[in-house]
């Protein structure tokens, strides 16, 4: 087989392999089914459940869509904000990995008490969980770039903006488009998490529901649907990546050959 | 009269902008330089004297610690916009092609900056002949990673002198680059200047190179760099690389050496 074929296989082939392997650990130390269900019975639950998975998973994507475009907005002008000025980085990083370290979680009931049950304290969530690795990479981004690159511009009397939009930006792309990839996985997280303390609908909320009923299995071909999400989400913002940044990728790094996250 | 004066001047790194109480590193100590309007001079000396340190002072990215710096009977207080410089590194943006790097400065300074964007085919069919004095007339659409270092460094060239700058400076252009690279492009720089004429300041550690290009060489001491000797190269131009080997060239390059010799030994 040609080495690009196997490249493009792999990921599915790894995929079915560790099924198997759940699968055929699941019948041979015979584990009840609402203990841990085998792949096969999740998968089962996926088709029986198709209309409820779909529409809570449609509700779930959206809510997380929604924050996750929040996070990128504000991660990418707070990035900037830290990376370009000294005082705003000196100021406000501390703030920010202290916040980061608070458990989200912790936060769900609070903005329950503010916004009530339901979309917004999810939106919220999936907000907050997202986009803190946007803004430290974009300010790194912003804060690595060689100030030969800077002296360029400056000798020409460029303004402070000018230096933001000609160097700054289309430096920081790359660590931009490589912070959304993590941003979209955490933004799911978030979503999810809120749905279980707080939903009315939901992924999470259909979880909730159904490990209640110890329909285990449902549980699990919920999780299945997030995972699938997630990873086509990835794959999206990966090939937006390539078709923007592509002039940073100049081939093989490290012997690794470059893959699109597809 | 000077167009380029630097006047007694002293600067620190690392202590208080602006006070003179003695902390930080002395790059310069009451160095003072004149280059007149369209001179081709060099500036060679040991390596940190505070050679590179002299080009920032002149272009406004430094700033005297004391004493003072002119340019065309103003002081210098700010970065200049009549400035191109090239960097010993190629500091091309690598998310833009060769001739969007090169149509850079045009972005920036007035009045190609607000120009409308009718002038665009002009200002690319500029690029592209620059380029082409250099040699790199069919690398416009390449991007900087594709072309060799000595290339990546024309590119550099043109970028500094497209927008027609008033003072070219350059450190050390070349001396990332192969023997015979750099050998090459000094007639590319040579020819560039003869065909448009500006204030040339090169830094270089290169004693040949600083001689086959310039009207005077300039030898900075060790640090604190000071202004220890200048040469004066009395060698018709255009310059061939034949003319190196000749006994006034020769001459001259050991001259050089003796000062710069001198200057380490005090």
């Amino acid at each position: 087989m040609k080495r690009s074929t196997v490249e493009r296989l792999a990921p599915w082939i790894t995929t079915l392999a560790l099924l198997m392997l759940w699968q055929l650990s699941i019948m041979a130390f015979h584990v009840e089914s609402f203990v841990l269900p085998t792949p096969i019975e999740a998968i089962e639950q996926i088709y029986t459940n198709r209309y409820p998975l779909m529409v809570h998973g449609l509700a779930t994507l959206g809510t997380t869509l929604l924050g996750f475009a929040f996070a990128v907005v504000f991660g990418l002008m707070l990035g900037i904000l830290v990376g370009s000025f000294r005082l705003a980085y000196v100021s406000l990083y501390p703030i920010l990995i202290g916040f980061n370290s608070v458990p989200k979680a912790a936060i769900i009931p609070v903005l329950v008490i503010w916004f009530g049950v339901g979309t917004v304290p999810a939106v919220i969530a999936a907000f907050l969980l997202s986009f803190f690795p946007v803004v430290v990479n974009v300010s790194t981004g912003f804060a690595t770039i060689e100030p030969e690159l800077l002296d360029v511009l400056r000798v020409l009397g460029a303004t402070r903006r000018d230096m933001i939009v000609k160097i700054g930006i289309p430096r920081s792309l790359p660590f931009f488009f490589a912070s959304l990839k993590i941003a979209i996985t955490l933004s799911f997280v978030g979503t999810v998490i809120a749905e279980i303390i707080a939903g009315n609908n939901g992924i999470g909320n259909l979880m909730l529901i159904a490990s209640s009923n110890f329909n285990v299995p449902l549980v699990f071909a919920a999780l299945l649907v997030v995972g699938v999400m997630g990873v086509g989400m990835y794959a999206i913002f990966a090939a937006l990546e390539t078709r923007f940044t592509s002039w940073s990728v100049r081939g093989a790094g490290l012997g690794v050959e470059y893959a699109a996250g597809g | 009269m000077a167009f380029i004066e630097i006047a007694g001047v002293d600067l620190r790194y690392g202590g208080q902008p602006g006070a003179d109480d003695g902390a930080g590193t002395l790059a310069l100590a009451n160095a003072s330089l004149t280059v007149g309007r369209n001179e081709f001079v060099s500036i060679v000396g040991p390596s940190g004297c505070g050679k590179s340190t002299m080009l920032k002072l002149i272009s406004g990215l430094v700033r005297a610690t004391r004493g003072g710096v002119r340019v065309a009977g103003e002081e210098v207080r700010k970065p200049l916009k009549t400035v191109g410089m090239a960097f010993q590194n190629s500091t091309l943006l690598p998310w833009r092609n060769v001739r969007d790097n090169v149509l850079l400065p045009l972005e920036i300074v007035e009045p190609y900056r607000s120009q409308p964007k009718s002038e665009m085919a002009a200002k690319r069919k500029r690029a592209d002949d620059l380029l082409a004095t250099v040699g790199l007339g069919d690398f416009g659409d390449r991007m900087p990673w594709q072309l060799s270092g000595g290339m990546q460094q024309r590119a550099q060239l043109c970028r500094a002198l497209i927008h027609e700058p008033a003072i070219l400076l350059l450190d050390e252009p070349f001396g990332a680059l192969d023997a015979f690279t750099r050998e090459e492009l000094w007639d590319v720089l040579q020819n560039l200047w003869l065909h448009t004429p500006c204030t040339v300041i090169l830094v270089t550690h290169e004693l040949r190179e600083a001689v086959y290009l310039s009207d005077l060489v300039h030898v900075v001491s060790p640090r604190p760099g000071r202004v220890i000797a200048s040469n004066a190269v009395p060698i018709a131009r255009p310059r061939t690389l034949g003319m190196t080997f000749q006994p006034d060239f020769v001459d001259l390059v050991h001259a050089c050496r003796h000062h710069v010799s001198a200057g380490n030994a005090t």
